[in-house]
């Protein structure tokens, strides 16, 4: 039985504050009817009711979400796609090469990244705009989603894709039949962290965005910029809490599905 | 050893014996290599219709190998495997009237019981009604009709057993391949599931090849045995043949237990040899159909069984050597002695415990004799 | 046949966006700048042969004579080792503290650790701006608690690049040292403490050994990243700032010299590459070690 020292509970206390405060203390902004932090000056929802009526913030979260659910479709596809590629292909002609372009882009600087494709889309005559934003965001998306969903292949029962054949499937049935029903939750991950990478990417978009698809991302920079701005909290509080309400329910589905899975193993040994 | 089938109780179940046989699985000069390393080495075998066969070897011996090509998910280096006459070297796995039951099940952990024993047949996009009939069938064959609804994690693993031998025998294959099906399973389900095992064989007609490294469980359910090593079949028999008639000491010693006791021959009549086996030892004397020339070296197996142990000397015995007890091993219903020999030799006699505990006069350090007939040995040349 | 679109899908895709803008960013920092548009020459219409000739390093060398390059590159290096060190500080307590706590709480706690990392990014860093200004809540604290009688100014210094550092990466380093704390075997510090350790010996000389592997995969995770931070610097440091993102958009953007963007670039890659290396090695070797 592990029991936490002082010491522990102070490290984990002090460690959590020190991740939620900045976070809270935003929320808390949000409802000031004041502008500056330095004085409270009441509870109040205006700049909420601000924000909502910024055509400029409102067109921007348009753009936004619609870029972000594009590319991170794309990028699950393909990035499914080379982790299979890479887990079960074996040897093939220039796959170290391929190995090393779905890895480079995680660790490579995002101005990087996105001085390169600017430059190719400027180089190939492509006017900057939502559809360059989709191909920028796909392109690192997919190597998220390619080492998520590869670290789940990795540790998938090959004898399951092996059993499909055996009983008469092609190779492409047993996939769709087989294998990605039971690795769906990590697709279903990486489709989730490409959605969030392109939601908050800011540096990449400022390089390939064009002047009518200014993203959420890109607006917020512009405000921040010059300081503290009470409707950037009210939109900060909007995306904490909705992202807290996802990251809560999918742990809390998590676990009601591993309580059930263990009920189910116990049921089972008791009626062999 | 696979029963004979009631109708046919005259004639043992033997197609190998028969000239106008022909065999369902033929391995011609097949050879398999990964690299540079030989994993089956120029292999020739027959196997034949509605045989229970088991591939028998230690790690890494190839008889894994051989399954996976037989199932197609292995190819060919050199040589040719044919299916009831075809060559089925350019034949998908998919396409191969072959199915088998993986070591791990492998039963599709998204679909109920009943959808993975459906698979096969849905994939040969059958009327729903044939695939619900043949289904329910199989269902009733392992006694697994109430768990139709449920997922794999939520039943036991000897049941789960069940459903892959019945989703492996939906399609009614020619050749059903089992790999190591039952090292998952406790003892005592694991012989009740190679009864079970053999009757379904029989049931159905199916061709079965399993694969294993329990030598147990290859002499209960096969009707023959291919001993295999370092990509080689060594011997193929009867469970009996492999047992009383060992082709080399490397059979002899994977099958049971077996004294080995290493001489030279000299003939002593027809059949009939003596064995120099060192010492200031009589020469033993066993009988043997393989021909020895004198002076040749040799090897006599003999089962510990087979070998009679005495606190006095015996009057008539064609071999009788003396020794003392070094070790008891004690199982309850049979106890084996270890009986070292004056040339520092250990022999294994083996005896029923016919008389209880304490009535038996045969203890630590007696000196003892032990005898055993020519003909209860085999003599082996290598 | 299948099996040739499954690879060539995502393998074009990627020479495409990603291996070719690559090459390109490489080619423009061996041009010249140029007015027109694209602002960089020479470009492939005057042919291959013109393209290579006009090919040459003076981008590179123009990187050399002026004193700006030369220094963000150190203080990226500087103030990313910092960074790192200190999110190390900050973040082993954490994660050993999450190892050691009860089955029940596990988690929870791992769901506290992940969250922030689900949020903006960008908002994480905003929020420090009203906590570390002049007129910021930490100053307003510190000055109510009677600490200090003048603001301290931590904004717009690289003391505030710091924090943001450790604090936006901060989940990068507790994530992985979690996982090899949690891996070891408890056992072993009752054994070391059965031959006379003592609990403060017992953690230097068993578990931060054992935890070798997560406390380096760790530090790349935020050291990699944190050279070419671009946000951070940006927003929290001050014009004194300099780190190596930073610089290279303000090059692109501000100054339009593309080509010596590009260099900047090229170089910011090649400084990466040994770390990157390295990672892989390590990250090899852990798992040629685990068979």
């Amino acid at each position: 039985m592990k029991r936490l020292s002082p010491f522990n509970i102070t490290a984990l206390t002090l460690g959590f504050a020190f991740l939620y405060l900045p976070m809270i203390l935003l929320v808390i902004y949000s409802f000031n009817e004041s502008k500056l932090v330095t004085v409270w000056a009441g509870f109040s929802t205006k700049w909420y009711g601000e924000l909502l009526r910024d055509q400029a913030f409102l067109d921007a979260a348009v753009v936004t979400i619609k870029v972000a659910v594009l590319s991170s479709t794309f990028a699950t596809v393909l990035g499914t796609m080379a982790a299979y590629v890479l887990v079960n292909g074996g040897r093939f002609m220039g796959r170290t090469v391929f190995s090393g372009m779905i890895y480079a882009p995680l660790v490579m600087p995002e101005v990087i990244t996105g001085l390169s494709l600017l430059l190719l889309f400027i180089g190939i005559g492509l006017d900057r705009g939502v559809l360059t934003i989709v191909l920028a965001h796909t392109t690192f998306a997919m190597c998220y989603v390619s080492v998520v969903v590869s670290s789940r292949l990795v540790s998938f029962d090959r004898s399951l894709e092996e059993a499909a054949l055996d009983l008469g499937c092609n190779r492409f049935d047993a996939f769709r039949l087989v294998t990605l029903p039971i690795i769906a939750p990590a697709v279903i991950s990486g489709w989730l962290l490409a959605f969030t990478l392109s939601l908050d990417d800011l540096v990449i978009a400022s390089f390939v965005s064009g002047p009518s698809s200014t993203t959420l991302p890109i607006k917020i920079w512009s405000s921040v910029r010059l300081g503290v701005s009470p409707e950037i909290n009210a939109l900060s509080t909007m995306m904490i809490g909705i992202v807290t309400i996802g990251v809560i329910s999918a742990s809390l589905i998590s676990k009601r599905n591993s309580v059930r899975a263990q009920k189910d193993a116990q049921a089972a040994e008791r009626s062999a | 050893m696979a029963k004979p089938s009631p109708d046919t109780s005259i004639k043992e179940f033997s197609p190998w014996t028969d000239p106008d046989e022909k065999p369902l699985i033929r391995f011609k000069n097949v050879t398999k290599r990964f690299g540079d390393f030989v994993a089956i080495d120029d292999l020739t075998l027959d196997i034949y219709t509605r045989e229970f066969f088991a591939l028998l070897g230690p790690s890494g011996c190839g008889k894994t190998t051989m399954m996976r090509m037989l199932a197609g998910f292995e190819t060919v280096t050199e040589g040719t495997i044919e299916l009831a006459g075809q060559d089925i070297a350019a034949v998908p796995p998919n396409q191969r009237a072959v199915n088998m039951m993986f070591q791990s099940y492998a039963l599709f952990p998204h679909l109920s019981v009943y959808e993975n024993i459906a698979f096969g047949l849905r994939r040969d996009k059958l009327p729903k009604d044939k695939i619900d009939a043949r289904v329910t069938e199989m269902l009733k064959l392992v006694r697994l009709e109430k768990f139709a609804r449920r997922k794999p994690h939520q039943i036991s693993g000897g049941q789960r057993q069940r459903v892959a031998l019945a989703r492996s025998l939906a399609k009614g294959p020619k050749l059903l391949l089992l790999d190591e099906p039952l090292g998952a399973l406790d003892k005592k389900l694991r012989q009740d599931t190679q009864f079970e095992l053999m009757d379904i064989q029989e049931t159905t007609g199916t061709t079965f090849v399993i694969v294993t490294h329990d030598q147990e469980e290859a002499m209960t359910v096969a009707s023959r045995v291919a001993v295999m090593d370092e990509g080689r079949i060594i011997q193929v028999a009867t469970p009996g043949g492999i047992y009383e008639g060992p082709n080399s000491v490397y059979v002899a010693d994977f099958i049971g237990d077996v004294n080995i006791i290493t001489g030279k021959a000299k003939a002593a009549g027809p059949d009939k040899y003596f064995v120099d086996w060192g010492g200031n030892q009589a020469p033993i004397l066993a009988t043997s159909e393989r021909p020895f020339t004198d002076g040749q070296e040799c090897h006599l197996a003999i089962r510990p069984e087979k070998i009679s142990i005495t606190k006095e000397k015996p009057e008539e015995a064609e071999n009788a050597v003396q020794g003392k007890v070094l070790d008891i091993a004690y199982l309850g219903n049979l106890s084996t002695y270890h009986v070292e020999l004056p040339g520092g030799q250990i022999i294994k006699a083996q005896t029923a415990n016919t008389r209880r505990l304490s009535r038996r006069n045969i203890t630590w350090e007696d000196p003892v004799w032990i005898r055993w007939n020519a003909t209860a040995g085999v003599l082996l040349a290598e | 046949m299948r099996r040739f679109a499954m690879i060539a899908v995502p393998y074009t895709w990627l020479v495409a966006l990603f291996l070719i803008p690559f090459l390109i960013v490489f080619k423009i920092s061996l041009s010249d700048a140029a007015l027109a548009i694209p602002p960089y020459a020479p470009t492939m219409k005057d042919g291959f042969t013109a393209l290579i000739q006009g090919l040459d390093f003076e981008n590179f060398v123009f990187l050399t004579t002026d004193d700006l390059y030369y220094k963000a590159y150190l203080s990226s290096l500087k103030i990313a080792l910092i960074s790192t060190v200190l999110t190390l500080l900050v973040g082993y307590p954490i994660a050993y503290s999450m190892a050691r706590a009860p089955e029940e709480w596990r988690a929870t706690l791992m769901m506290l650790v992940i969250l922030p990392f689900w949020t903006s990014f960008l908002i994480r860093v905003y929020a420090w701006i009203g906590i570390l200004s002049n007129e910021g809540l930490l100053n307003q604290l510190l000055m109510w608690l009677g600490v200090i009688s003048e603001p301290l100014t931590i904004l717009n210094t690289n003391i505030a690049v710091y924090i943001g550092i450790v604090y936006t990466y901060l989940p990068f380093m507790i994530l992985p040292i979690y996982a090899a704390l949690d891996r070891m075997d408890d056992s072993l510090i009752e054994a070391a403490e059965d031959l006379g350790c003592s609990r403060m010996s017992a953690f230097w000389l068993v578990t931060v050994p054992l935890s070798k592997n997560g406390i380096i995969a760790g530090c790349f995770l935020v050291f990699i990243p944190a050279l070419g931070e671009f946000v951070i610097p940006s927003l929290l440091g001050g014009s004194g700032t300099l780190m190596i993102g930073k610089v290279l958009f303000e090059e692109f953007f501000n100054n339009r010299d593309w080509p010596v963007a590009s260099a900047v670039a090229v170089i910011l890659l090649l400084i990466l590459i040994v770390p990157i290396v390295l990672f892989q090695r390590n990250q090899q070797k852990q798992a040629e070690a685990e068979g």
